[in-house]
């Protein structure tokens, strides 16, 4: 057994289990989102607002943005570990896309509440 | 033909490089790979490689042939050669002894990290454990393996984490006993594997099926043990 204490969950199960959640995740909302898109040509800020007033839309998007945060940090701490043999610059590196996902779930949120 | 071969000598370079050498095949004929590495010893007795069955058995003779990993033995030139040219390169990604000869320490450790044995905690029988022919069947395109690391170093997971990723070759043999019957050990061995590192990091990318001398396929073992850590888990 490899010990390891950066990478996202318990195990390297959960893992893999949790990029494949998050991607299905990412992948319907991409598709609703582009799906909205295309039947709503001619879109105004007063219906792009209202869709997300919608109470299900905003936790859709919360969802997709946790979601995102997961999927993002397993993937570049992967990277991270593949290609930055130096721990210290390493964990450099996991520490700012750390922070990152952390920025990008507060600010979602932030917008989303219109906090 | 051109024969651009690799040649490293530690205690007589500062680097390796890469040596041509123009060679006549005698009576142009399709010979294996592993013959013409002869011809050029006979030319020069210091070019070093490994070999001992001559017949795709041992395993000895791993080598990247125009940049493709198998074994020397049992491939024609008219196989790998294009162009009238064949470079021969060491399995890549291992630390090079001299010449086409790697040192094989870290893909052992992977291989001897699996428990490659039979664990049974149950009393022995007075005859050996039998198998049904069903059952013998599971180990098919798993026990096979010699063991030649042409799958392992042709694996990117392998170069970037020789020690921490098993290898396309340990978890073939890893399932080799996790689908064995007679071995009564499976939730052990599952745990010891259930890290980021020794089986997750393989992503598919199926270098170790493309190359297998023997035709096995590891990215299908692995396949399974995952899913044995999702049943064991879910
Ligand atoms: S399928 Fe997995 S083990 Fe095989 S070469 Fe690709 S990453 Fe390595
Ligand atoms: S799986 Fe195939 S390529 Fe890999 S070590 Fe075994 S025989 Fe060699
Ligand atoms: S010499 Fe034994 S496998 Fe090639």
């Amino acid at each position: 057994m490899v010990t390891s204490i950066t990478n996202f969950g318990r195990s390297g199960l959960y893992d893999w289990m949790m990029q494949r959640v998050t991607a299905v995740v990412l992948m319907a909302y991409t598709v609703f989102i582009i799906g909205y898109l295309l039947f709503s040509s001619d879109l105004t800020y007063a219906q792009w607002s209202a869709l997300f007033e919608n109470t299900f839309m905003r936790l859709f998007t919360l969802l997709a943005i946790l979601s995102m945060a997961a999927h993002a940090w397993i993937g570049l701490w992967s990277v991270s570990t593949d290609y930055i043999k130096p721990t210290g610059i390493r964990f450099v590196f996991q520490s700012v896309c750390g922070l990152l996902a952390f920025v990008y779930v507060v600010w979602g949120i932030q917008i989303l509440w219109g906090l | 033909m051109l024969v651009s071969v690799y040649r490293y000598n530690p205690e007589t370079d500062d680097a390796p490089y890469m040596q041509d050498v123009h060679i006549d095949i005698p009576g142009g004929k399709d010979i294996m790979v592993l013959d013409l590495l002869q011809l050029l010893k006979e030319k020069d007795t210091t070019m070093t490689f490994r070999r001992s069955c001559r017949e795709g058995v041992c395993g000895s003779d791993g080598m990247n042939m125009n940049g493709k990993n198998g074994l020397a033995c049992i491939t024609p030139l008219s196989a790998v050669v294009e162009k009238d040219k064949l470079v021969l390169r060491p399995l890549p990604g291992l630390p090079v002894v001299r010449d086409l000869v790697v040192d094989m320490s870290q893909f052992y450790k992977q291989y001897e990290k699996i428990k490659p044995y039979l664990m049974n905690d149950t009393p022995a029988p007075a005859i050996e454990r039998l198998q049904s022919p069903e059952d013998r069947a599971e180990l098919d395109g798993l026990y096979e393996c010699i063991l030649c690391a042409c799958c392992s170093t042709a694996c990117p997971s392998f170069w970037w984490n020789p020690d921490k990723f098993i290898g396309p070759s340990g978890l073939l043999q890893a399932y080799r006993f996790l689908a064995d019957t007679r071995d009564t050990a499976t939730e052990q061995r599952l745990a010891e594997l259930d890290d980021p590192f020794s089986v997750f990091r393989c992503h598919g990318i199926m270098n170790c099926v493309n190359v297998c001398p023997k035709g096995l396929n590891p990215t299908k073992a692995i396949g399974k043990i995952r899913n044995m850590l999702i049943q064991r888990a879910t």
